[in-house]
């Protein structure tokens, strides 16, 4: 069974004259377990696959099928139970008058958990802080300390998808890579399937198994991360995206 | 009691690390109470109100005579006349004992005010900010036409479809002092909206009333708590207006605004009859808006650094 199966999907904004596509017909499966990757410059409709699929942007039409299940317009708790997300800029994606520990408590809440102080220092542990970190506001922590709180966020409900909005795009390079080894060590340890933006090609190639390329809100191609490595591209815009990343690292 | 308590109660309250809820609340509202000590306009503020609010406690004690005990033998006599600090008033009453009796009303008037009408803002502000649509084209037009009107004049209108009194000023008064806090509200709730960590909430199955009492009322509630404090003044003052136009607190209650209207026929003979009350409607109103002043300081969201 797929994770998530995305057929003919079309996402705008605005209405009437006003009306822009930012999605056209956008199709593509991903397996369950799978680490996929969508990338494209900024602004071709690579985040709003992302918000389509959770019902941050009601504005679809198609099919958006997660774990076998038809979406509609509205999203009921097994969907959030399923599917979280992590947002690119952890300065802006935590309540500032949140402490850590009320972020986790309200999300265990609202899911219904009991053991609430057990889980908290679990998930604390699982993104790498120490109980240290639990009563601490936002403002007291690091750009990556933010960041692998919001992990441990989008972690509390036990969700088996993963959507990763450019995770490390907002951070150091130095920071970047701690966030994506955890990323990837969580995968390993919780069996989750990752559906992952980026217009970073390298953290794509780190990260992911199979990769489609966006421009103007179409996707373009879709290629094995070998492939990509090796420069065995079909379409010249991905061909161009390689290229011009290779030039950016030498 | 050893010398050693303090500084382990503050060293509790600056850890790095708090170990409870408990110690993470105390602790923030300590570096708030920091900052704001930094600001010593502010604490002048507060002290100024801290007086204000002693005097009203202790009136009873403090007074030097009854305040509504008329003396006309003894009426318009200058501040220091016979042990009557700030004069007498034209039924020959003391001014004195009558300012510290009107602090309780002027505090009573500031708190209904500050209770009631920031709360309705809030509301509706925040329902309209978040719901959108028709819903905020709605409140926001009812807003608009509360707002076009001279505020005094509302407020006379309410008065004198309620009758004169000192409840129905403040109630007037509120309902004319709510709309600014509902575009408040409204502002900060479109722009908090809109942010990732609204969207994060939602992912997780929070309703719309839970992200809005528990998400984003406390972040307006501290810009609402700032823009109430500089408004006192504002409040105090009107219901001074209404007070002098003999609308509000009812004659022989001793309100600073009536007191003023009273002196106002002798103003020119007797200066201290008008004056004395008007420098303690000054000194309150400058007091909120020091410590307003610092508030904003302290309760910034964005300046929590």
């Amino acid at each position: 069974m797929s994770a998530v199966e995305i057929r003919d999907l079309t996402v705008w904004f605005g209405d009437g004259d006003e009306r822009t596509d930012a999605v056209k017909s956008a199709t593509m499966v991903v397996e369950e377990g799978e680490s996929f990757g969508l990338v494209g410059e900024s602004g071709s409709g690579k985040s709003t696959v992302l918000r389509a699929i959770t019902g941050l942007v009601p504005t679809w039409e198609g099919t958006i099928r997660v774990m076998g299940q038809p979406l509609g317009r509205r999203r009921d708790r097994t969907f959030y139970k399923t599917v979280q997300m992590v947002f690119q800029d952890p300065y802006a994606s935590l309540h500032p008058r949140m402490t850590v520990d009320a972020v986790l408590s309200e999300v265990l809440g609202l899911h219904g958990f009991r053991d609430v102080d057990a889980r908290i220092d679990k998930l604390l542990r699982d993104v790498g802080l120490g109980p240290g970190f639990r009563f601490r506001y936002p403002h007291q922590l690091s750009g990556g300390q933010r960041q692998r709180v919001a992990i441990a966020r989008a972690l509390a409900p036990e969700p088996r998808i993963l959507l990763l909005d450019e995770p490390t795009s907002a951070l150091d390079v130095s920071v970047q890579a701690e966030i994506l080894n955890l990323l990837t060590d969580l995968r390993a340890e919780h069996k989750l399937t990752y559906i992952m933006v980026s217009h970073d090609l390298g953290v794509v190639g780190h990260m992911c198994g199979r990769v489609a390329v966006m421009q103007h809100g179409e996707i373009v191609e879709e290629l094995g991360v070998t492939d990509m490595r090796e420069m065995r591209t079909r379409h010249p815009y991905t061909k161009h995206l390689l290229e011009s990343a290779l030039r950016s690292v030498r | 009691m050893s010398m050693t308590e303090p500084s382990t109660l503050r060293a509790w309250l600056l850890a790095e690390e708090p170990t409870s809820r408990r110690q993470a609340r105390a602790a923030s509202l300590y570096q708030g109470w920091l900052t704001l000590r930094g600001n010593w306009l502010s604490m002048i503020g507060l002290a100024i109100l801290a007086f204000l609010v002693l005097c009203a406690i202790f009136a009873p004690l403090l007074a030097t005579d009854n305040p509504f005990a008329q003396d006309l033998a003894n009426r318009l006599k200058p501040p220091g006349w016979e042990g009557h600090i700030f004069g007498t008033d034209s039924l020959g009453r003391d001014i004195y004992s009558r300012l510290l009796y009107g602090a309780r009303i002027s505090l009573y008037i500031v708190l209904l005010v500050a209770m009631v009408a920031p709360l309705v803002g809030l509301i509706i502000g925040t329902i309209a900010g978040y719901v959108g649509g028709w819903t905020d084209t709605i409140l926001m037009r009812i807003t608009d036409i509360f707002l076009a009107f001279p505020r005094l004049v509302l407020a006379l209108a309410f008065v004198a479809a309620l009758g004169a009194g000192i409840e129905n000023a403040v109630l007037a008064i509120s309902l004319t002092a709510w709309p600014p806090y509902a575009r408040i509200a409204r502002a900060e709730t479109l722009t908090i909206r809109s942010s990732d960590y609204i969207a994060a909430i939602r992912l997780q199955g929070a309703g719309p009333v839970r992200i809005v009492t528990r998400h984003i009322w406390p972040l307006c509630i501290s810009s609402l708590i700032v823009r109430v404090t500089l408004d006192m003044a504002g409040i105090i003052l009107t219901a001074a207006g209404l007070g002098f136009l003999g609308l509000g607190a009812q004659p022989p209650s001793p309100e600073w605004g009536a007191m003023i209207s009273e002196g106002r026929k002798y103003i020119l003979d007797y200066w201290w009859v008008a004056t004395i009350p008007g420098l303690a409607i000054f000194a309150i109103s400058l007091a909120f808006n020091l410590l307003g002043d610092g508030l904003r300081d302290v309760l910034d969201p964005k300046g929590g650094e």
